[in-house]
């Protein structure tokens, strides 16, 4: 009996293996990424942008051109591309250390601008690829290489909410905050992904999807520990949902 | 026309379609007529939220196929360092005009000639080189603009225009000559979409095993080296006959040649080098100097930075003197004469 194909592996990711640690979501999110990337039929005409930190070596795994930005300027990069290159599809993928700590500034112009570039932040509350050092976005108390006895908020301010705080600018025009620690959750990552790229295919202006991620590694926990963790500890303080969604009824909180 | 703005107007010409920069004196003409004249030929210009993300955009500009500039002056060429080295490692052409004013730090907003380390060493990180045109008159700053974006493109490298607030800020009659088109390179390294009919281009600058980055290291050393046999660029004024030869660029340059016919009229004869390349330097232009020269003066705004390098290049054959000013002042002819007097007078 012949068998019949239910899944497979989409053609926006590369044979080569990820480098991504056991229980780190990196990996799921390249994957809805590419998916949403071919499902959209933008894959040819896809050009990303990738950031300093775990996501790096992404060049290696995505299927389409790339640009290996300097930590925290992916915006002002994909920027330059798409002022090149209007009728390209334009993304950033940036962790929290890149995006909220160092690339502020390029984050906050961009969606000011209203630049027509879609911007895939992935938040794990942890600078990952240099060890495990406190990120703007880790949580007062979590334990970090440079918070040892956890984050202190009177010496370092409590965790910065990007999507709160990028849902308040104008020429963002679609703003939501997702996870991936269940499959539920990461149809609904997916979901927004989608919208965000159907944003820019329809030249609205500045996207940008937060997605909550796990880093087992660098948090000393184990991979369902992490994920779990995701939904006690990180969901309480960054809520999901839509914080701007233009065209569909504007801001909803 | 001012300095700021013919080197826009050359720059358009040349085929420059994209500008990112951001407002700083003495070079704000520079942003302000592409502003109002790129979008009348289908260009773009763009006000940055920083010098840093104004690089940061070029860097994007020129890997997706741009022919692309950014202006600033020394506290803003300062933060522009990280993209120039990401630019030279990833090997995008694309032009940088600095009009230089004094420094450290905030400095003043008065010419200088005191990036002349930071131009030239680069002030970013790692092993990389670019080329340094210092041009010495507006219509030197024209000509070599339109050759800077060639041969950005042919080298695939950064190409630094070296003004200062002077040659920014003054007028000079200029003409704008007739482009020759140049055969260049096919573009076929930049991102515009695979649709999925290549492999995709990666503008990239990451080598974490050490043996691709030496590679990578080897491949730019080529590149550099042909640069250095190619592309150097200098003035050479009676360095046969001379007693005292004299070296200087850009503004600089000129005040000496003021002192040089002053001194003529003395019977003291005064050569001068005058690099139109600071980077490569025109080290070979010191083996037109006769033997009987009694001693090197540099002359730079600046507390002395191109002296190292005329000491590298004289390699102890003269002995090699300064005089400079800086902070906004301009040295003097004056100051130049009795230079030279002293350097003759030590050796009578």
């Amino acid at each position: 009996m012949m068998g019949s194909v239910v899944y497979a592996k989409t053609k926006a990711l590369t044979d080569v293996e990820f480098h991504y640690c056991p229980g780190c979501t990196h990996g799921v999110i390249h994957k809805i990424l590419g998916e949403v990337l071919v499902e959209l039929d933008i894959l040819g005409n896809a050009i990303g942008v990738i950031p300093v930190g775990c996501s790096a070596l992404a060049y290696k795994y995505l299927n389409c051109d790339i640009h290996q930005a300097a930590h925290g300027r992916a915006p002002a990069v994909a920027t330059g591309v798409k002022r090149v290159r209007p009728d390209n599809v334009v993304f950033t993928y940036q962790g929290d250390g890149d995006l909220a700590s160092i690339g502020t500034a390029e984050i906050i112009h961009a969606a000011h601008r209203g630049e027509k570039i879609t911007t895939i932040f992935v938040n794990n509350a942890i600078y990952g690829m240099t060890g495990g050092q406190m990120a703007p976005t880790t949580l007062v108390g979590q334990k970090s290489t440079t918070s040892p006895e956890g984050r202190n908020e009177s010496v370092c301010g409590k965790p910065l909410k990007v999507s709160e705080m990028i849902a308040t600018i104008d020429g963002a025009r679609f703003v939501e905050r997702v996870s991936v620690h269940s499959p539920a959750e990461i149809r609904k990552a997916k979901r927004a992904i989608t919208k965000a790229f159907q944003y820019q295919l329809e030249g609205k202006g500045f996207s940008i999807v937060e997605i909550l991620s796990t880093c087992p590694t660098n948090w000393g926990m184990k991979p369902v520990d992490a994920l779990n963790w995701v939904k006690e500890s990180l969901i309480p303080y960054f809520p999901l949902g839509n914080f701007r969604d233009d065209i569909n009824g504007g801001v909803r909180k | 026309m001012k300095g700021n703005e013919a080197i826009c107007e050359a720059a358009i010409r040349a085929g420059c379609r994209f500008f990112f920069g951001y407002p700083i004196t003495p070079q704000n003409e520079i942003p302000e007529y592409m502003s109002k004249e790129l979008p009348k030929v289908g260009g773009v210009f763009l006000q940055a939220e920083s010098e840093v993300a104004a690089i940061n955009m070029v860097y994007g500009a020129s890997g997706a196929g741009g022919r692309v500039m950014t202006s600033s002056s020394s506290p803003g060429m300062s933060l522009k360092q990280e993209g120039i080295s990401y630019i030279a490692g990833a090997e995008l052409p694309c032009v940088i005009v600095n009009m230089m004013r004094g420094g450290p730090g905030l400095g003043s907003i008065q010419p200088s000639q005191a990036d002349y380390f930071q131009a030239t060493r680069g002030g970013g990180n790692g092993d990389y080189r670019h080329i340094v045109y210092a041009p010495a008159s507006i219509q030197e700053m024209v000509d070599l603009t339109v050759e800077a974006f060639d041969k950005a493109d042919i080298y695939r490298i950064p190409v630094l225009i070296l003004g200062d607030g002077m040659l920014g800020q003054m007028m000079e009659a200029v003409t704008f000559k007739e482009i020759k088109k140049q055969d260049l390179p096919a573009k076929d390294w930049i991102t515009d979409g695979t649709k999925e009919k290549r492999e995709p281009n990666i503008i990239n600058s990451l080598y974490l095993e050490p043996e691709l980055l030496y590679a990578h290291n080897l491949k730019l050393e080529k590149k550099y080296n042909a640069i250095v046999d190619k592309e150097v660029r200098f003035e050479a004024v009676d360095l046969e006959e001379a007693d005292v030869v004299c070296v200087a660029y850009g503004t600089t340059s000129r005040i000496v040649k003021n002192a040089i016919e002053t001194l003529k009229k003395e019977n003291i004869k005064v050569g001068l080098i005058r690099p139109i390349t600071l980077w490569p330097f025109p080290e070979k232009a010191f083996d037109q100097i006769n033997t009987n020269v009694k001693g090197i003066l540099t002359v730079e705004m600046s507390m002395g930075q191109m002296i190292d390098d005329v000491k590298i290049a004289s390699n102890g054959r003269w002995k090699t003197s300064f005089y400079g000013k800086s902070g906004g002042l301009v040295p003097t002819p004056a100051g130049v004469i009795d230079s030279i007097k002293k350097i003759l007078g030590e050796e009578i």
